[in-house]
């Protein structure tokens, strides 16, 4: 075993903020240390924030992580790591991540690691690496994991994949009815919050996102890979019933009631099959996802100097088209 | 996949609460392409290095506008070394007289930026400070 992974083990903050950014930079020690650690992971509970920019994501962690830390309701003290999520700008590459502002009341607790991320060019409202930032803190002996993802619209929804709780924050003012019908973000939630309750309209936002659980019917929410036959199988378990919570999260209202919520989703997916299935379509996602990475990363060695960019000339002069210049480039790769 | 980016702390430690130059800066760095961590005002030197530590930055940037740089900014340094982070930039921004300045140098800082500085110039700066250590 490598020395930056037993100092992790051992609880090495040092080396664990190092061994993240190796995680998060895709270099060969980060990966090496991820199969390293992968045996000493499992442990933890994944806690997926989402939802609108501006909706109270960062400020919600905040609270539910301060929960944890000081829980009021006699729970149990648990160690907590929160990976906060940001977009890296399409132009520069660069980002400013600024969840931090609202987490100023975890400072100087030993038992909370936030680290923040760019999003580097990944669509799904997370990082490529971010699962296996994840991972890492999993290792490291954090209890629970708080990931909070880029301020999401409608598309994003890699968080439900990845955590064993999706919580999905609304505020008061987003959209009508029609909105709350589409598929998508809140589709995902096994938690709906809407935060800001403090602000006008949020009878008609929580009469709307009510509206919209009672039009659907309750369906067991399998993920599919498309490496994977469709399992079919009718399941005679509970179904959750998705509820809606109420928060104002810059006082902390209505945040002891969303980690009660939280701990019995917890135990609705271990009374049931529904934490070994998650458990499994995460991993096949992660699999799926670096497959495609190794795979592109693999062609890109093998493509000549220069190819790419006679190619993309030819497509932009209309010559071929980008289906036939893909199929050529991809074919490059045989010869 | 192997993508290196350089990560900045931009914080404003004490207790003014003006942080338009530090926006500024932050912004400039994100075009720059680099990471930037926005704290927020009100930072404690404490706070400051803790993040930077959580964080894995290769530089802090402080703004200090209120006078309290000679006290602030030995207890960044102090608390970065005490962490095993002695070799992250420590750079700053804000209303720094000019007698001041060598003192902040000779303590380790690695730039000292007054108003009308070119934000290219900071930019160009931290670039060198990460290009040498790594």
């Amino acid at each position: 075993m490598s020395e930056i992974v037993q100092k992790v083990l051992a609880g090495d903050r040092l080396s664990l903020t190092r061994l993240l950014s190796k995680i998060e930079d895709g270099a060969p020690e980060g990966q090496q240390a991820l199969a390293e650690l992968f045996p000493h992971g499992g442990r933890a509970f994944l806690i997926g924030v989402t939802g609108a920019p501006g909706t109270g994501k960062s400020s919600l962690v905040n609270q539910i992580a301060y929960h944890y830390r000081h829980p009021a309701d006699g729970g149990e003290l648990k160690r907590v790591a929160i990976v906060a999520v940001d977009p890296s700008s399409p132009f520069s590459g660069g980002a400013v991540l600024g969840d931090r502002i609202r987490m100023n009341a975890l400072t100087g607790d030993a038992g909370v690691f936030i680290r923040s991320m760019a999003s580097r060019g990944s669509l799904g409202g997370l990082a490529s690496t971010t699962a296996g930032i994840v991972q890492a803190f999993d290792a490291a002996g954090f209890e629970i994991i708080l990931i909070e993802t880029v301020g999401a619209g409608q598309a994003e929804v890699d968080i439900a994949r990845l955590a064993h709780t999706t919580v999905v924050v609304e505020a008061p003012g987003l959209g009508d009815d029609v909105q709350a019908i589409k598929a998508g973000i809140l589709e995902i939630a096994d938690i709906l919050v809407v935060n800001k309750a403090d602000r006008p309209g949020i009878e008609q936002t929580e009469r709307a996102l009510k509206n919209m659980l009672q039009l659907a019917h309750p369906v067991r929410r399998d993920f599919t890979s498309p490496y994977l036959p469709a399992s079919g199988e009718a399941l005679n378990e509970a179904l959750w019933m998705t509820p809606i919570q109420r928060t104002v999260a810059t006082e902390g209202s209505g945040v002891l009631e969303l980690v009660g919520l939280i701990a019995k989703h917890r135990e609705h997916l271990s009374s049931t099959g529904d934490l070994a299935r998650r458990e499994r379509a995460r991993l096949a996602a992660e699999l799926d996802m670096l497959i495609q990475l190794g795979l592109v990363e693999n062609w890109q060695k093998r493509l000549g100097n220069g190819q790419y960019e006679e190619t993309l000339v030819e497509v932009v002069s209309r010559r071929i088209s980008p289906g036939e210049a893909a199929r050529k480039l991809i074919g490059m790769e045989s010869k | 996949m192997n993508q290196e980016k350089i990560r900045v702390i931009v914080a404003k430690p004490g207790l003014d609460g003006h942080d338009r130059g530090a926006k500024v800066v932050a912004r400039a760095l994100r075009d720059a392409g680099m990471e930037v961590i926005y704290t927020g005002l009100r930072q404690t030197p404490e706070m400051i290095a803790e993040a930077a530590l959580q964080e894995d930055v290769d530089a802090v940037g402080l703004s200090v506008l209120s006078g309290a740089h000679m006290a602030l900014v030995p207890r960044v340094l102090e608390l970065l070394a005490a962490n095993g982070q002695g070799e992250v930039g420590l750079f700053l921004g804000g209303i720094i007289p000019d007698e001041d300045v060598p003192k902040l140098m000779a303590m380790g800082v690695a730039g000292v930026y007054g108003p009308g500085t070119s934000t290219i110039d900071i930019v160009q700066d931290i670039r060198n400070f990460v290009g040498q250590k790594k």
